[in-house]
């Protein structure tokens, strides 16, 4: 009889330390996302979240420690080879190219390495999600307005179907119904099977979806669990304040 | 009729050559976000290299065509991707503008190290018997000509589908807004952006080896660079962004002037002054009236802030301490400078610090405008040169004081950069510059022809000035006049610096909407900044006039006043130890450095072959490739090099200072642990 091992977890970050030229923004920071499961990074601003979310994407590149995508070392890799594997990142803020039209924009994220007839399939199926794209298909990203250019990006998010969805502060800026629009959708993503790395200030709306959670602090994590018992921690936090 | 027929020919192919450099432009700024003012010194090295392997040496023309044109260029897109902008994609606009400068300055230099200019009189085309006419209708073209026109509808037609039909065009677009937003889709940027110069750069190839068809068969770096900077207009017309438009305006532009050169009668003002000048004008006028570019922005990087933070100056991270060590430090230098001036130095050295003194004031109005306000002016000659005309002429015409004269010069220096800097604030980033710079090159061509504002070709001599008893025509105590104008405008300019003023403007480079939504005007800063940065230069080029004692037009020359912006900017433009220290460069390098004492010292670290006097263009690469760094080190190179020693010395002081000190424990009364 052999015995099969088990698969490496999808996304594995070991003893990471990064941060923007002299300035250190996490320190020591481990932590591993098996395949299908949805963790989210909660924390005050400045903690470190978006820095985490930067690094498991090649956009800020650790200056200690290891990041494995996929049981793959792709520490120092740039960030389109992260993009390739199938980690699709959706920053924080405004992240559209506002000199490309609608269109260009879904084009640009949607059409490498696909089909004429899938990408449009697929830019269809963004316009669906949100009809106001649909409308201003034409038009540059950077006269949107915020909100929609958050539609924009999130539409990209969506229709990729990547192996991993770093979705950083996806509610920001976008009016409560659609915000829980959003979320259903993220559901829909993560019961097909997506694996989720979900950063957000809106504590209800990220445990909500979440199987697992990391508290950071400081650039540091400060506690680990489940999405229940981060839940009560974050409370006894709250209480304490 | 036959005039309007031979005008729309003519035009037509001279306005090819117009579009195809506008094209580039366009091109280059589509797909690299570098308005390259550059790009006429890229032609002219695949011109020169052209032209010494195929008139000079013989070589077929399609070896010649593809060793210069097909390898060349491309391997100088490669070099400065790879190089240098490269790491400046999330750099600001201007910054890259100023890089590109850099390299205007710098590659022309480089290539004639190994190509003597003066002897490529010759140039053939790339087009056998290129001077075979034929007569299409009514048209009569030559096939050099007609090699022009085809090769711009090429290029035209090529960049269009590019842009509108390829996948990699889209790309190219989305890396100069945002190379790391592009990574996230998945787009290599590195091999996008090299793909971007290559094809760039082969366009300038192609330009290169056409123009010298229409400059007289001669490959003169000047003449490239003149012919970019009347297709910066066409370009302009584009918006930098529709080539379409490109083409149609550069032709149009060409068609104009030649109808301009067949209709206009000869020996009018009209014809001598406004033709040559003519795209200049139509430069300044697309910029102060087109509603499409009024407070256009280039678009920002919404991932910018991944990079680091700019580190402090090392001014602002020092103690007091070492503020006044360095002060004294220099001064005391100074002192032992100026000390063999005056007593020990002979002509040749007392004429070195007077120049210098003055051009450390003019380079002041630079780190007004650019250090202060975060402006690239290419107009700071002009300005210099406005206040050299105005004193020469009040003193000469009118007999008035010749100190009144220059402070009246300087005056309306400051006044005509305030008028000019009122339709230029409206435009925002590359545009603002190009402003100036088209300002620059208008009145160059223009108005300098005019004996009235110059004086004639032989203009009466102006006296030195007299200040009561206190007369400077003795060399020394002129110095000791511009030393005293030198310590005023310094301190001036310290106390704009850490004024309101200066914080206003500080506030308006960090965020021009943040600084407008806390009651700053960025116009009003910005007017008051550009008209005090021209009056400094005006006083600077009152002071030179009269210490030559005639207005030379030379010396305000637009692209002197290029060299100036990379020398400023190269060694500090924010300090005025910066401004002194490029006056030093200025003076001396070529003066100094190169012929006597380089020379010396390579001479005397080495046995080998005897070295004579360096040429001149080493001064060009040296301070051309200084500014490449402005990017990457914005305060400066010498400033940046400073940072390491700096903080060493004041580690040393912290640490002095603090085993000085008695135990923490005992003055804070905290209990041990």
């Amino acid at each position: 009889m052999t015995i099969t091992p088990a698969p490496p977890p999808l996304l594995e970050l070991e003893h990471v330390d990064a941060g923007y030229g002299p300035f250190h923004a996490i320190f020591d920071v481990s932590f591993a996302v098996e395949a299908g499961r949805v963790l989210t990074l909660l924390g005050a601003n400045g903690a470190g979240k978006t820095t985490i979310a930067r690094v498991c994407s090649g956009l800020v590149v650790p200056t200690k420690g290891s990041v494995r995508f996929a049981g793959e070392e792709l520490a120092g890799k740039p960030a389109y080879v992260y993009a390739r594997r199938g980690i699709v990142h959706a920053p924080e803020g405004r992240s559209v190219f506002a000199s490309l039209s609608v269109e260009e924009n879904l084009h640009l994220a949607l059409g490498r390495g696909r089909d004429k007839a899938d990408v449009a399939r697929r830019v269809s199926r963004a316009y669906e999600l949100f009809p106001r794209l649909g409308e201003r298909r034409r038009q540059l990203a950077g006269t949107l307005s915020g909100g929609e250019q958050r539609m924009l990006s999130l539409s990209r998010v969506m229709v990729d179907e990547p192996r991993l969805l770093i979705a950083d502060e996806l509610s920001l800026g976008l009016a409560p119904i659609i915000v829980d629009e959003v979320y259903a959708t993220l559901a829909t993503i993560r019961d097909a099977g997506t694996t989720l790395l979900i950063i957000e200030q809106h504590v209800d709306h990220a445990l909500g979806i979440a199987d697992d959670a990391l508290l950071l602090a400081q650039g540091e994590i400060s506690e680990r669990g489940d999405a229940l018992q981060m839940r009560a921690a974050v409370q006894r936090m709250l209480t304490n304040q | 009729m036959d005039n309007f027929f031979g005008g729309l020919t003519d035009g037509v192919a001279y306005g090819a050559v117009y579009a195809l450099l506008a094209i580039g432009l366009v091109l280059a700024y589509k797909t690299s976000g570098v308005f390259n003012i550059a790009f006429g010194v890229q032609a002219y090295a695949s011109g020169a290299l052209y032209y010494t392997l195929h008139t000079s040496h013989d070589v077929a023309i399609i070896p010649a065509f593809i060793v210069s044109v097909v390898l060349l260029a491309p391997l100088i897109g490669v070099i400065l991707d790879r190089l240098l902008f490269r790491f400046l994609r999330s750099a600001p606009e201007m910054s890259r503008l100023v890089v590109a400068l850099g390299l205007l300055v710098a590659i022309p230099g480089i290539v004639q190290l190994k190509f003597d200019q003066t002897l490529a009189i010759s140039s053939q085309g790339i087009v056998p018997h290129g001077d075979t006419v034929y007569n299409i209708g009514p048209a009569v073209l030559n096939r050099d000509q007609l090699a022009i026109i085809v090769t711009t509808a090429i290029v035209a037609l090529a960049v269009i589908v590019l842009f509108r039909y390829t996948a990699v065009g889209l790309r190219m677009r989305a890396v100069v807004e945002s190379s790391r937003m592009a990574e996230l889709n998945g787009v290599n940027s590195d091999r996008v952006s090299m793909l971007s110069w290559v094809l760039t750069s082969f366009v300038a190839g192609l330009a290169g080896v056409l123009l010298p068809q229409i400059t007289g068969n001669q490959v003169v770096d000047v003449y490239y660079t003149t012919l970019v900077t009347a297709a910066i207009v066409a370009a302009v017309l584009a918006s930098l962004t529709s080539v379409p438009l490109a083409l149609a305006a550069g032709i149009g532009l060409g068609v104009l002037q030649e109808w301009l050169n067949r209709f206009l009668p000869t020996n009018s003002v009209v014809a001598s002054n406004i033709r040559p000048g003519l795209p200049f004008i139509a430069l300044f006028l697309v910029l102060a009236l087109d509603p499409r570019l009024r407070h256009r922005r280039g678009t920002t990087d919404p991932l910018a802030n991944v990079d680091p933070p700019p580190p402090a100056p090392v001014a602002g991270t020092r103690s007091s301490e070492l503020t006044w060590g360095t002060r004294i430090f220099w001064c005391v230098i100074g002192a032992i400078y100026l000390y063999y001036v005056f007593f020990h130095g002979n002509d040749s050295v007392l004429d070195d610090a007077i120049r210098i003194a003055i051009y450390a004031i003019i380079f002041c109005s630079i780190v007004v405008a650019t250090g202060l306000a975060g402006q690239v002016s290419f107009a700071q000659a002009t300005f210099a040169g406005i206040g050299g005309a105005v004193s020469a002429q009040l003193a000469t015409q009118q007999g008035m004081s010749v100190i009144l004269t220059i402070l009246i010069g300087a005056l309306v220096a400051g006044v005509v950069g305030m008028v000019v800097s009122i339709p230029a604030l409206r435009l925002g980033g590359i545009f603002l510059t190009l402003f100036t710079f088209a300002f620059a090159l208008a009145f160059e061509n223009v108005f300098l022809k005019f004996g009235w504002i110059t004086g004639g070709i032989f203009p009466e001599a102006e006296p030195r000035p007299q200040l009561g008893s206190v007369d400077f025509a003795n060399n020394k105590s002129f110095l000791a006049l511009c030393l005293v104008v030198l310590v005023l405008v310094s301190a001036g300019v310290v106390l704009v610096r850490g004024g309101t003023t200066g914080r206003f403007l500080d506030a308006v480079r960090g965020s021009q909407v943040a600084a407008a939504s806390i009651g700053i005007s960025a116009t009003r800063a910005r007017i008051v900044t550009f008209g005090l940065s021209a009056a400094i230069a005006g006083l600077g080029g009152g002071l030179l006039t009269s210490y030559e004692g005639h207005y030379t037009p030379t010396n305000w020359a637009t692209f002197v006043g290029l060299f100036w912006v990379v020398i400023v900017v190269t060694l500090g433009p924010r300090t005025i130890e910066g401004a002194l220290q490029a006056a030093f460069g200025f003076i001396l390098f070529a003066k100094r450095v190169l012929p006597v004492w380089l020379p010396w010292l390579i001479n005397h670290i080495q046995p080998f072959g005897h070295v004579g006097t360096l040429p001149a263009a080493v001064q060009y690469i040296f301070f051309g490739l200084g500014a490449v760094t402005y990017a990457k080190h914005p305060e400066g190179i010498l400033e940046a090099n400073k940072r390491k020693p700096m903080q060493k010395i004041q580690a040393l002081i912290d640490r002095r200072r603090s085993s000085g000190e008695p135990p923490e424990t005992a003055t804070s009364g905290a209990a041990p642990a």
